[in-house]
């Protein structure tokens, strides 16, 4: 990764414009050509330096619920539930992290009522509470990950 | 804008949506591309886009850094337990460190989980997390009653979050 790629992923973190040749406008910033922003934009996607490029809904309000949960698991019974809870399409995301409260996953459902259902599904299933934790109030500065 | 705020999506938005949530084209006219994938003009796709966007049904366009593959290996979820009067306060200022990428106000589960702010701290590894997490407790004084960071310690599952929940 050189320059230009750290000064496309701080730059592209902003908004990307909205009109007929948008890699045209931002390469010109860069100093390089229309195909070779692209082609960057590629490798970065392809090495992974990105995980996504384009626009990024806001879940909610599109229509769908979406939720952090969190349970609390003796570790003999840690694989047993996650196979369990995994297999919940609703589940987005799933993460082990180090502390009592040691399984943290995303729920996102088609709609709000959704989340609820599927919340006590899984408590049912596999026989411990579910936390819910959905965000009360999102305090979204913009990304600004500077390289 | 409330995040219970839900916009009219007609069946034009939700195919534009289905086009473009995996990706912007990566074409010289990508807003060209979907309007040729959606069967409309790219007007029309331009304007839905930009109509979105304001609206906030697209949070921004633009690109996802993968901090982990930039050499930011440490990546703590911290969360907070600071006054319910305070919340809003405290969460701005966090939000607002460049080292932090998400802060949200959630609920409480007392007594097992009295944490009701949460904050994605990023850094080169964990110790450097550590510094960052004492630099926000030094930040919010009095308001922090008791904090924690957790650390992953592995991926379960990692699916986009997909409209029409098709498979991933």
């Amino acid at each position: 990764m050189d320059t230009i790629d750290r000064q496309i992923i701080n730059q592209l973190q902003n908004a990307f414009p909205i009109c007929d040749r948008p890699y045209q406008v931002m390469a010109e910033s860069f100093g390089i050509s229309e195909q070779e922003l692209i082609e960057r934009i590629e490798q970065m996607l392809e090495q992974k330096q990105l995980s996504r490029f384009g626009p990024m809904y806001h879940a909610e309000r599109m229509g769908g619920g979406l939720s952090l949960c969190a349970m609390r698991l003796p570790d003999d019974q840690f694989d047993r539930v996650c196979e369990q809870v995994n297999s919940f399409p609703e589940v987005a995301h799933n993460y082990a992290r180090d502390h009592k409260f040691n399984m943290w996953f995303v729920l996102a459902t088609e709609t709000p009522e959704r989340i609820e259902e599927v919340l006590q599904e899984i408590e049912a299933v596999t026989g411990y509470p579910v936390y819910n934790m959905p965000k009360k109030e999102e305090f979204f500065i913009g990304l600004k990950f500077e390289l | 804008m409330p995040d219970n705020h839900q916009a009219q999506l007609d069946e034009l938005d939700r195919e534009i949506i289905l086009a473009t949530q995996s990706g912007l084209p990566l074409t010289p006219q990508p807003y060209h591309t979907v309007a040729e994938q959606v069967g409309c003009s790219t007007d029309e796709v331009m304007s839905r886009m930009q109509r979105m966007l304001d609206d906030g049904i697209i949070r921004r366009i633009g690109a996802v850094p993968n901090h982990y593959t930039l050499g930011f290996r440490g990546n703590g979820m911290t969360v907070w337990d600071v006054p319910d009067e305070k919340v809003r306060e405290c969460g701005q200022k966090i939000g607002a460190l460049d080292y932090v990428s998400h802060a949200y106000h959630r609920p409480r589960h007392p007594p097992e989980w009295n944490y009701n702010l949460f904050a994605m701290v990023h850094g080169k590894d964990r110790d450097e997390v550590m510094i960052k997490v004492e630099k926000i407790a030094e930040l919010l004084g009095a308001d922090n009653r008791g904090h924690e960071v957790l650390f992953s310690s592995k991926i379960l599952k990692k699916t986009g979050l997909r409209l029409g929940g098709g498979p991933n």
